[in-house]
Parts: C-alpha cells; sequence; structure tokens
C-alpha cells in the first residue's frame, strides 16, 4: 500500500533501483574476477584455444537464456528449454540426414519446432490457466520423449553434411581476417542478442513483458490482450530454443537425443545471475549475457583446474542461489 | 447546468444469486460536473461501476450514452464510447515509466514495428501540460519512483489522453496524505472545467463537498438521494447514507 508520504516513500524506491543496476556492476565484477582467479590458477585457461571454448559453449546457454529472459521478465518460467533445444536437434537431424533435405530447410524445422513446443506451453499457461511451472515442467517431458522416441534413442550424425558443423564451429570472419578465427558461434549469438534487445526495449512484445511481469491485472484493464501476448512471449522463448538446438546440433555434428537434461537450470541461472527479478517486471539482454558468460568461464576454469564435475555442480548452485538470495534482499521492503 | 446527462443509467439493476446488489438504480453524470457516488460498504457503488465498466453487465435496466441507448457486452465496449475507469491500486505497472503507462496498450508504432517514443513522450508531456500536473520531474521515470499522489495523477492523466468523456474514479484519495489529496482534487475540478463528466466514488465527504458538483446516495442497492452538495451538507448526506431518509433530506434535486 501506498500510504507512506511522498517524502519518505520517493527516495526509498529510488536506492531500491540503484540497487538494480548495482547487481549487473556486481555480476560484470564478478565475471572480471573468476576471469582473473583462473587466468592464474592455470596458463592453459588464457589461451585463444580455451576461450573461444568458453565462448562457443556461452552460445548455446546463452542462446537458451535469451528466450528464458522474455519468459521470467513476464513473471513466468520455462522448464522445458533444454529437451526443446535437444527435440529441435533431433528433428533438423531428422530433416537433414534421414529425409536428406537441405541444410537452411533442417534449421528451419528446427526453429519451427521450438517455436511450436513454445507456442503450446503458452496455450496452456494463458488459455487454460496451468501455472507455468507445470506447464513447461510438463513440455520438458514430452519433448525429452519425442526426441528419444523420434530417433530412437540413438544419435543422428550430420555426417553426409560436411557443411552443417561449420554453422557454429567455422569461421566466416577468420577467413576474411587471417589469423582472427572468431568461431561463427560467437558471432550467432551475438546477433541473437542484439535481436532479444531490439524486441524486448524497442517493440509492443518486450514493453507487454514488462506490463504483464510488473502488474497483469492493471495490464489487462489497460486493454491488451494479455493471454494472447504471453502465448507470443512463450513461443518466442522457443524460438531461442529452437535456434539453440541447430547450435548445439552443429556444435556436435550430432543430434543427442539423451542431452537436454539440466540445460534450462544453466539457462535459468544465467538470467537470474544477470540480475532479471523471478518475481517478474524487470531484466535486461545484457544482463543474461554476462550471467551466461559466467556460469561457462566457470564451468571451463573449474574443468581445466580438474575440480571434479560432482563438485563444478556444487559450485554452480551456490552461485545460483546467492543470486537469487542478491534479488529478494533487493526487493525486500518494496 | 442544464445540459442532459451524458451517461444516464434508467432503473438498473443485478443480482448476484440471491443477493440483489442493485435494485432499479437511475444514475446520471452530465458534461462537466463532477458526480460524487457514496454509500456505505455493500450499498452497490462498485457493482454500479463494474456494471458501467462491463465487468459485471447489468440483469435489467437501461445504459443511454449521449442520449441513446447503448449495450455494454465487456470491458471493451466501453473505452470506445469514451467512458474511461481509473481503478484503485490497479492502474499502473510499477516497471514502466511514465509514459509506458500512459500509453500502455495503445502503444504509437512507428517504422519496423517500433515503439515510436518520441511521440509517446511528446504526448504525454503535453497531456500532463495541459492538465497542471506539475510535480512529475521526468515523464522517464519509472512509477515505483512517484509518490502516491502523482501516481494517482499519472492514472487520472492516462484516463483522459483517449478523448474520454466520461472518467470514473474508484476511492482515488483513499492512500493519500492532506497534500497529495489537494492535487489530486484540483485535478479532478480540471476535468470537469474541460467539460468531462467526472464520476467519483469517496468514503471521505470531505474530499465530495471539496470537489463534487452533485452526491448520489446508494443504500442497499437502492439510490436513496441525489443531492446537489450547494445545498445539502455533511450530517444530511450521512444521514443519507445510513438512515436513508429520502423525504425528509432537504436540498433533494427531484428529476
Amino acid at each position: 500500500m501506498a500510504t507512506t508520504d511522498a517524502a519518505t516513500a520517493a527516495p526509498k524506491k529510488r536506492s531500491l533501483l540503484r540497487a538494480d543496476a548495482a547487481q549487473k556492476l556486481l555480476a560484470f565484477s564478478a565475471l572480471i574476477l573468476i576471469f582473473i582467479f583462473f587466468s592464474l590458477a592455470s596458463p592453459f585457461f588464457r589461451t585463444p584455444d580455451n576461450i573461444s571454448s568458453i565462448l562457443v559453449a556461452t552460445a548455446v546457454n546463452g542462446v537458451l537464456a535469451l528466450g528464458v529472459t522474455f519468459v521470467i521478465i513476464t513473471a513466468g518460467i520455462d522448464l522445458s528449454v533444454g529437451t526443446v533445444m535437444t527435440l529441435s536437434a533431433v528433428m533438423t537431424g531428422v530433416a537433414v540426414t534421414n529425409q536428406g533435405l537441405p541444410v537452411p530447410v533442417g534449421i528451419v524445422v528446427g526453429l519451427l519446432t521450438g517455436t511450436t513446443a513454445g507456442l503450446l506451453s503458452g496455450l496452456m499457461i494463458a488459455r487454460m490457466k496451468i501455472p507455468p511451472f507445470i506447464a513447461t515442467l510438463g513440455m520438458m517431458m514430452i519433448a525429452r520423449g519425442l526426441s528419444l522416441v523420434i530417433s530412437g534413442v540413438k544419435p543422428i550424425y550430420f555426417n553426409d553434411t560436411p557443411g552443417f558443423r561449420d554453422i557454429m564451429m567455422g569461421s566466416v570472419v577468420g577467413a576474411v581476417i587471417p589469423g582472427f578465427s572468431v568461431p561463427n558461434a560467437v558471432f550467432i549469438l551475438f546477433g541473437a542478442s542484439l535481436v532479444a534487445a531490439f524486441i524486448l526495449g524497442k517493440t509492443v512484445l518486450g514493453r507487454y513483458a514488462v506490463a504483464i511481469g510488473s502488474n497483469e491485472e492493471a495490464t489487462r484493464l489497460s486493454g491488451v490482450n494479455v493471454a494472447n501476448w504471453k502465448t507470443a512471449i512463450y513461443a518466442l522463448g522457443g524460438a531461442f530454443s529452437g535456434l539453440a538446438g541447430v547450435m548445439i546440433a552443429s556444435r556436435l555434428n550430432s543430434a543427442q537425443p539423451a542431452l537436454g537434461i539440466g540445460y534450462e537450470l544453466e539457462a535459468i541461472a544465467a538470467v537470474v545471475i544477470g540480475g532479471t527479478s523471478l518475481s517478474g517486471g524487470e531484466g535486461t539482454i545484457l544482463g543474461t549475457l554476462i550471467g551466461a558468460l559466467i556460469i561457462s568461464t566457470l564451468t571451463n576454469g573449474l574443468r581445466i583446474l580438474s575440480v571434479p564435475q560432482e563438485w563444478q555442480m556444487v559450485i554452480t548452485g551456490v552461485i545460483v542461489v546467492l543470486a537469487v538470495y542478491l534479488d529478494i534482499i533487493r526487493r525486500r521492503g518494496r | 447546468m442544464a445540459e442532459e446527462p451524458i451517461l444516464f443509467l434508467q432503473s438498473v439493476s443485478k443480482r448476484f444469486g440471491a443477493v440483489e446488489a442493485l435494485t432499479d438504480v437511475d444514475f446520471e453524470v452530465r458534461p462537466g460536473e463532477v458526480m460524487a457516488l457514496v454509500g456505505d460498504n455493500g450499498a452497490g457503488k462498485s457493482t454500479l461501476i463494474k456494471g458501467i465498466a462491463g465487468i459485471y453487465p447489468f440483469d435489467g435496466g437501461q445504459m443511454f450514452w449521449e442520449g441513446k441507448p447503448v449495450k455494454i457486452h465487456g470491458p471493451r465496449d466501453v473505452a470506445p464510447l469514451g467512458i474511461e475507469i481509473v481503478y484503485q491500486d490497479l492502474a499502473l505497472a510499477d516497471n514502466l515509466d511514465v509514459v509506458a503507462n500512459m500509453f500502455l496498450g495503445r502503444e504509437r508504432i512507428s517504422s519496423f514495428r517500433r515503439l515510436n517514443e518520441a511521440e509517446m513522450e511528446k504526448e504525454c508531456s503535453e497531456t500532463l501540460k495541459s492538465l497542471s500536473v506539475t510535480t512529475v520531474r521526468s515523464v522517464r521515470q519509472a512509477v515505483a519512483e512517484l509518490s502516491g499522489g502523482q501516481r494517482q495523477a499519472i492514472a487520472v492523466a492516462k484516463a483522459v489522453m483517449w478523448n474520454s468523456k466520461v472518467v470514473i474514479l474508484d476511492e482515488p484519495t483513499a492512500a493519500l496524505g492532506v497534500a497529495q489529496t489537494r492535487q489530486v482534487l484540483d485535478l479532478v475540478r480540471r476535468l470537469a472545467d474541460r467539460g468531462l463528466g467526472v464520476v467519483i466514488i469517496s468514503h471521505n465527504l470531505h474530499d465530495v463537498f471539496e470537489v463534487a458538483d452533485r452526491i448520489t446516495v446508494l443504500r442497499l442497492g437502492r439510490r436513496v438521494a441525489v443531492l446537489k452538495s450547494s445545498e445539502t451538507n455533511q450530517q444530511e448526506v450521512v444521514h443519507a447514507i445510513t438512515a436513508g431518509k429520502l423525504d425528509t433530506v432537504p436540498g433533494m434535486v427531484v428529476q
């Protein structure tokens, strides 16, 4: 209730908003510190090859996280992005390898698969009023099951299409500027981020995502068709999962049907570390990118230091909990 | 005030199961007047407003808009007529700035489906200026940063921005301090001076007498009085709200 008068209420709320910028700065500082720490701890960490592999790993998780950013800004959640990514990869594999269709068609099939899954989640949430957690948990299992059924529980390789792997791992820039062979994956992530930032900041869809997460009832009373826009936002999230599916298939030169579980949590972690609030209404694409970089840098560095994978999970888990705790501190008293 | 009512409800009623929330209620507001709607809790004020808003359409009676009968089927039918409702506590999205809130649901779009921020900002500033809402430092502030009075002013400005002819305000001063209440009441008065019909629901009779030209009193789902605020006093209104002794209340305007 806004019963406090202007003099006391206004400065308190302003300081809360400063804390929002502070979290992004904090995340960025954390990224720098993590980078410095691993650079000192292992000479191999700073090698161009390793940095390139960090960036390629960031690309897939980052693109997933871009889609999740929109969903979380509406105060929703999408647990299905990891397995939807896998399903999209499998569908691309079916199109390209099993059906012998051209690679661009396979890419479109992957994108459409992700978008359709997101659309269905959105319809369940917006029309059938199923809570996002449950609806997307269902979609997570549906997508995983379908991936296994369609692929016959076997990986689908892209051996007949040698160019497919170059989508991610080739370097268009390296061909133009010799010696500067940054993998395409980095530019795909960069391009997808620009598109996401444009949609979030400059279009009605982004505006309504923030409005719905901020005050769904006010948005409805303002004449916005909340159900339709929510559906569109989940479909957009699904499209990013579809893109991630094509990307991971290209990176591994195969569609691995058993993959995908756990990716959704890393994506959500990246979004939250980047300062997007789980209670909705605020979030940025830049923050999500920083969050995704933190996760993949950490994973990479810990592996280089030969930290057992079990402990890597523990550390990642602790960081996610800390990030969410910071989010809670930030909005306490609002 | 010889003008015809812009909005006129003729013996509307509404039932919720066995409960008769409104019984044959007449209600009107004329252009350029502030009509207060008062009554105790459960008197039917909210039901009446929600009926006009199309949230709970009336069971019986007829609504007239600018003299013509109209039928409201849902909330989407109301704004096109020129009726805007400012709901208590539900009006704004905190994380959006003033401009985004004012245009929520009716954004201006430029090429490549981009939001036309420059135009929206300009129109927003102009609207606030024309309503003498000068306390908001920047229209790019998130509304979470604004005081309660500023938020209410923005919510009201949002409602009048769309060439609306009737604005309905649900308890606009309920959460405000003295100075902020003053500002909002001044704003309400300015709306009426521009020729809008304003309906204000309030529990605060002091505010009602500050701003209203006429007062409609509801009691137990019936209209028990329509009073000119210049010809009555708080005691009589309280009497009408509680006892509803229609015949004995002086200053009653007979239609």
